[in-house]
């Protein structure tokens, strides 16, 4: 018996991404594989959460191919996507919770809309998720009654209820306390293994993913610019890499917002409107 | 010339973005009855909507509905006076009501009050990702959120119209009545007599039925089409109500013209 190597979960192939004419990414060639935690890390504004639309297939590739569970995701409409996004759970930056539903109607609904599992299970399961996010006690309260950093934990115990084969994070780290970031962190870690699905985390916080991930991509300037593992991306000495680890202000990475022709339009008709 | 032109194409830009709103209006609509088998299916979804957008409009309707009766009696009565048949109050208030204002009144209210609400719930739904995370997580947003809450708007509507057109009658009653004091044989009888089931009460059901339709739908594309922003949910609401209310005004003409002929 020969042990044949998973099928990854998530291909993308020369893949280009842009909104209209507008291309944000491009270049993109990446692959997850069943178990793996893996990062894509980038600054402000550099098409991290643009890729995980792709991935969610909210956005199709202006070129090249992406395959999530093997499929081909340009051609994907009405119940064959629906079918794909059964299988994943995403966490969305601001939690995108239902404010019509209190918290322990937020995580039920995968349940209830997906499953037709018994009352008593779903109070089971639901009240489970919520108890490895720390909220098994808030699950009478209101969306409206509780914190950022609650409504973000809450929003994981529901991407993660239906028990996915890939879960993805937008930004999982922002705005949580450091204890409830390390847990976080952690209960990503715990679930990829012993769920054996997979996990992209959309994120620019270093330590905590560079402490979790299996592998690391780093995207800016529009394209890949490095990938690897933690401790290979770590050594490297690339310009670019190295000033967004070590976040330091001079570099590669600019921090201002280039000088653009409708910018200097715009201030000579400010200037000229003065005089 | 280039001042005129551009006007043309203003005006044809304006008139092309109309017809495309109709015709995405119009697609709406068949989403949702296309998604309507939910209402079956799941039907607590739906008395969940009926109970949120009657049961909240309820006193509104009623007070609104008791002093448009108050009214109806007094005006009524001094019209009648005239010609000495003020023993009609109770036909005239019954009629007015059940024919024209139980439905056209409703409907107005209906539209400044659960159709801002459901404009603007669906508005910030959007505005908070909430539509993307359903979508997302593969369930029909439509199917979830607007089947319910049109089917919701459509049932509440009617028993609303009823609900105002009832309490009207009271208050003309009281007025006609109690205060000034007609003779209560002769107001309930002259109605009795007066109105008919099938001209009258079902012409005015079918009337806030079609109000229902077209006032929930309209609340409903507005917050589906709304930017999500805070200024574009709140120029949704606004349009809500401006084209809720004249979408029910110009339909009444028509419903009249149609059922009243003879």
């Amino acid at each position: 018996m020969t042990d044949s190597p998973p099928n990854p979960l998530v291909t993308f192939d020369g893949v280009s991404l842009g909104y209209g004419d507008f291309t944000v990414l491009r270049g993109m060639d990446l692959r997850v594989m069943p178990g793996q935690v893996v990062a894509m890390m980038g600054g402000s504004g550099s098409g991290k959460t643009t890729l995980l639309r792709a991935v969610t297939g909210q956005l199709t590739a202006q070129a090249g191919r992406i395959h999530v569970f093997g499929q081909d995701m340009a051609h994907l409409d009405g119940e064959p996507l629906r079918a794909v996004r059964q299988r994943m759970g995403v966490l969305f930056q601001g939690g995108a919770l239902f404010t019509d539903l209190n918290v322990f109607e937020n995580v039920a609904f995968p349940l209830r809309e997906h499953t037709h599992i018994s009352e008593q299970q779903i109070l089971e399961r639901v009240l489970d998720k919520l108890q490895a996010v720390g909220l098994r006690h808030a699950a009478h309260l209101r969306v409206s009654e509780i914190s950022g950093g609650m409504a973000r934990r809450v929003a994981l115990a529901r991407a993660i209820v239906l028990e996915p084969e890939l879960i993805l994070y937008d930004e999982p780290f922002a705005g949580l306390d450091p204890i409830s970031l390390g847990i976080t962190a952690q209960l990503i870690r715990t679930m990829t293994d012993q769920l054996g699905c997979a996990s992209i985390l959309i994120t620019h916080d270093v330590a905590e993913s560079f402490a979790i991930a299996d592998r690391v991509y780093l995207i800016g300037q529009g394209r890949l610019i490095a990938q690897g593992t933690p401790a290979e991306l770590s050594s490297s000495q690339d310009d670019y890499l190295q000033q967004f680890l070590q976040g330091r202000p001079d570099g590669p990475i600019g921090f201002h917002y280039p000088l653009t022709p409708a910018f200097e339009r715009w201030l000579s008709t400010r200037k000229a409107a003065r005089t | 010339m280039n001042a005129l032109s551009q006007r043309i194409a203003a005006l044809g830009h304006g008139f092309v973005s109309m017809i495309t709103g109709l015709g995405a209006f119009a697609r709406l609509f068949g989403a949702i009855l296309a998604r309507s088998g939910v209402v079956l299916r799941r039907p607590r979804l739906t008395a969940q909507q009926v109970h949120f957008i009657g049961n909240y409009s309820l006193l509104i309707i009623g007070v609104s509905g008791l002093f448009v009766g108050f009214v109806l009696g007094l005006q009524g009565y001094y019209t009648l006076n005239r010609y000495g048949s003020e023993e009609a109050l109770g036909l005239l208030v019954a009629l007015s009501l059940t024919r024209e204002l139980g439905p056209v009144v409703t409907a107005l209210l209906f539209a400044g009050r659960a159709g801002t609400s459901l404009t603007a719930e669906i508005g910030l739904m959007k505005a908070g990702e909430q539509i993307s995370a359903m979508e997302v997580m593969a369930v029909d947003p439509i199917r979830r959120v607007l089947a319910p809450r049109f089917w919701g708007g459509v049932i509440a509507m009617p028993v609303l119209a009823a609900v105002f057109s009832m309490v009207g009658v009271l208050g003309g009653w009281f007025v006609g009545v109690m205060l000034i004091g007609i003779d209560p044989g002769a107001f309930w009888s002259q109605m009795q007599d007066g109105v008919d089931v099938i001209d009258d009460v079902l012409n005015g059901v079918i009337k806030s039925l079609v109000f229902g339709v077209v006032v929930t739908l309209i609340a409903l594309y507005q917050g589906w089409t709304a930017r999500a922003t805070p200024e574009g949910v709140s120029r949704a609401t606004t349009r809500t109500v401006v084209s809720g209310a004249l979408a029910v005004l110009g339909l009444d003409f028509l419903l009249t013209a149609l059922m009243f002929a003879h």
